[in-house]
């Protein structure tokens, strides 16, 4: 998808006054939080795993390519066909090969964010095939025409009315003209609909949550069942997968599944967790003819061994947004591209670049929350200092921010200076605020008291002075 | 240049060295053959009747039905779940020889057919390779004997999985897998399924049917 992280600040601006989106992000901060909460409360080894978890993930990284290869290997041998995509329009011309080789009028897909990333939809209706998304959640935003908001609950920002409305305008052509006011009748409408779009599609696309080098096993995880009706349909199954998701062995698969469904969802385990390993045996009665496994690149193999390579962890649960202020006050669209929140933060400018993204990794309080129920422990606000950095670096912070930086910088190495100017400051701002007691506006502080007052100091000084006042420098 | 020459390349100037070979190809081709065990919840290692109630606890955790039943009991299990479920006495079954062992011929009203699923099917009988007492999952092969369409089309799914195949954790699951089909060998798809279908896409709330079955009713068969 195009990407808008370079609009973040005006993104930003729409999504605090759009009330829907306010509503479902209330919903979101408390939900998802607690029952993971509750899920790591039932399981005593959670944080062992955790461990074990970015052990395996490390040791796949600096074996990428022998695991690669024997997936390959594996894939091959059961008569499944492996491609091998460096770039985003190298996986869109496979994929789309495929399909016309099929034949292929319809695909459906089961939601996968390697997908958005590539821009797989576009490129297929651009070609005359129409993909028919089959998570609910990624249906509804497919037939509003808009991206998804989370990783794991792409309508997330989404009320029900607003989804019963979408359905009442795309479903009224197909025979269902009532409005809709219940969540069930609602999942109901779309299961029906959709079903036949199962039974229609040609070519199945999914993602994959892991690939197991031991089998040459492709794994989803849903709780929906579509992935499983996505890949045991149509004729041909096509995964598109990026090459960090290669695993060594199913006990590996094993480590890393306990500590997905519980950060995710706070489930102990996902309704159907799958794993899928090449085309239709001899004697099965159902399964695809063709299987075929698109490995893609697109800029991950520059990060191995840089020291940001750690973001290649990621197993794509979403806990690191669920827990994050920031998420939680703009929601997923505002990030602008396809990974939203603190991992977006970090990724984005990794995969679109830190011209474009750089506002992102600002975005962010540093109050580690992130970090702290990371399942695979990536230090998402060590990494977001990093980009900083980068941005610092390349010029691309505004020269407001850097000019104002210089002179703090001059003040703090010279402590006396520093004193007397904070000092009169202080009782400069105290006094004209004293009416009041705080600012509406302030000369070099619009962007703070843009959204809120500034508070005018209190009496007793600067922060120096009332702790050398109360004893503090003794201690 | 290839795509795979490209991408395999590109890691490896990342990683500052070649292909793998020697010691350390040795060690990484070992740890696939060898597959060991990582960290196995404490709660899996109970014995084999607690197992049983372990996996009854957490199948209905999450929202599954559990009956324990005699093996001589089991059609009539069946028969009464679908009356009391108001349902039609008639379902697809799989054609899995495992699931003849059960006198069908006790319920003569109960209509099964063999095979695979069409939309007007509304349930579901099979067997299962194993269940998951760590989280109450059932682990479904595809197969001759089980196409996996069964697992997924029909509303209600009722499955039939013998206690002795009650299993701690997952990775007993692999070694059952090993064991039947080889050394890194796997069916086409194996599905675990912990509970019936389910979405939280509408505003967070759970619902229960989103595609596959509304209901997954699983005879815990004593023998």
């Amino acid at each position: 998808m195009q990407s808008t992280a370079h609009a973040f600040r005006d993104n930003v601006d729409r999504a605090l006054v759009d009330d829907n989106l306010q509503q479902s992000l209330a919903i979101l901060k408390v939900g998802f939080a607690e029952r993971r909460r509750q899920a790591v409360e039932r399981l005593p080894e959670f944080d062992a795993l955790r461990d074990r978890g970015r052990d395996i993930k490390d040791h796949a990284l600096a074996h990428l390519d022998f695991y690669l290869e024997r997936f390959e290997a594996r894939v091959t041998d059961l008569g499944g066909r492996v491609h091998w995509a460096p770039t985003a329009e190298d996986a869109r011309a496979v994929i789309l090969d495929i399909c016309r080789q099929a034949g292929a009028r319809t695909v459906t897909k089961s939601k996968s964010m390697i997908a958005e990333e590539i821009a797989l939809n576009e490129h297929l209706e651009a070609n005359g095939i129409e993909p028919v998304e089959t998570d609910l959640g990624e249906y509804i935003i497919q037939l509003r025409r808009e991206p998804p908001s989370h990783i794991i609950a792409p309508a997330v920002h989404l009320t029900k009315d607003q989804v019963a409305e979408t359905f009442l305008e795309h479903h009224r052509k197909l025979g269902f003209d009532q409005r809709l006011t219940e969540r069930s009748d609602l999942v109901a409408e779309a299961r029906q609909v959709l079903r036949r779009r199962f039974h229609e599609a040609d070519v199945g696309i999914t993602g994959a949550n892991f690939l197991v080098a031991e089998t040459g096993s492709s794994m989803l995880v849903t709780n929906e069942g579509n992935a499983d009706l996505t890949n045991t349909l149509p004729r041909v199954h096509v995964v598109v997968a990026s090459i960090e998701k290669v695993i060594p062995t199913l006990e590996d698969a094993a480590t890393l599944l306990r500590v997905l469904a519980r950060s995710a969802t706070g489930q102990e385990w996902s309704t159907y967790t799958t794993f899928n390993t090449g085309p239709r045996r001899a004697g099965d009665l159902d399964g695809p003819e063709q299987y075929h496994v698109v490995l893609l690149d697109n800029g991950r193999s520059r990060v191995l061994g840089t020291n940001m390579q750690e973001m290649l962890r990621c197993i794509r649960c979403g806990a690191c947004m669920n827990h994050c202020p920031v998420y939680g006050a703009i929601g997923g669209h505002a990030y602008g591209w396809v990974y939203p929140g603190p991992i977006g933060a970090v990724l984005t400018p990794q995969l679109v670049g830190v011209d474009e993204a750089g506002d992102l990794p600002n975005a962010s309080t540093f109050c580690g929350r992130c970090e702290s129920v990371c399942p695979v422990r990536i230090p998402l606000p060590g990494l977001m200092r990093h980009w900083r950095e980068r941005e610092f670096e390349r010029h691309l912070t505004p020269a407001a921010v850097r000019q104002g930086l210089a002179l703090w910088a001059f003040l703090a190495r010279r402590p006396r200076l520093y004193r007397l100017v904070t000092g009169i400051a202080n009782r400069v701002l105290a006094l004209l605020g004293r009416a009041e007691g705080r600012y509406a506006w302030l000369p070099l502080a619009g962007g703070w008291t843009k959204h809120r007052d500034f508070p005018a100091p209190q009496r007793g000084g600067t922060f120096h002075a009332q702790w050398k006042a109360r004893g503090g420098a003794r201690q | 240049m290839s795509g795979r020459d490209q991408i395999l390349g590109a890691i490896r100037r990342s990683l500052k060295r070649g292909a793998l070979h020697g010691e350390a190809r040795a060690a990484v081709e070992r740890r696939l053959r060898e597959h060991p065990v990582n960290i196995v919840p404490a709660r899996t290692s109970a014995p084999p009747g607690d197992r049983v109630r372990l996996f009854e606890h957490w199948a209905t955790f999450n929202q599954a039905t559990v009956a324990r039943v005699a093996a001589a009991d089991v059609p009539g299990a069946v028969s009464d779940y679908l009356a009391s479920s108001n349902l039609p006495a008639q379902a697809v079954m799989a054609p899995d020889p495992a699931l003849d062992r059960y006198d069908w011929n006790s319920r003569p009203m109960l209509q099964l057919r063999r095979g695979l699923p069409v939309d007007a099917d509304r349930v579901a009988i099979t067997g299962a390779l194993a269940g998951i007492a760590e989280t109450g999952t059932l682990v479904l092969t595809s197969g001759p004997d089980h196409p996996a369409s069964l697992n997924l089309l029909p509303e209600t799914h009722v499955v039939i999985l013998r206690e002795a195949d009650v299993v701690g954790p997952l990775e007993e699951v692999f070694t059952r897998l090993r064991a039947r089909y080889g050394e890194g060998v796997m069916p086409r798809t194996v599905i675990t399924v912990t509970g019936p279908s389910r979405t939280g896409d509408i505003e967070q709330q759970l619902e229960l049917g989103a595609h596959g079955p509304r209901r997954l009713h699983i005879l815990l068969v004593q023998d």
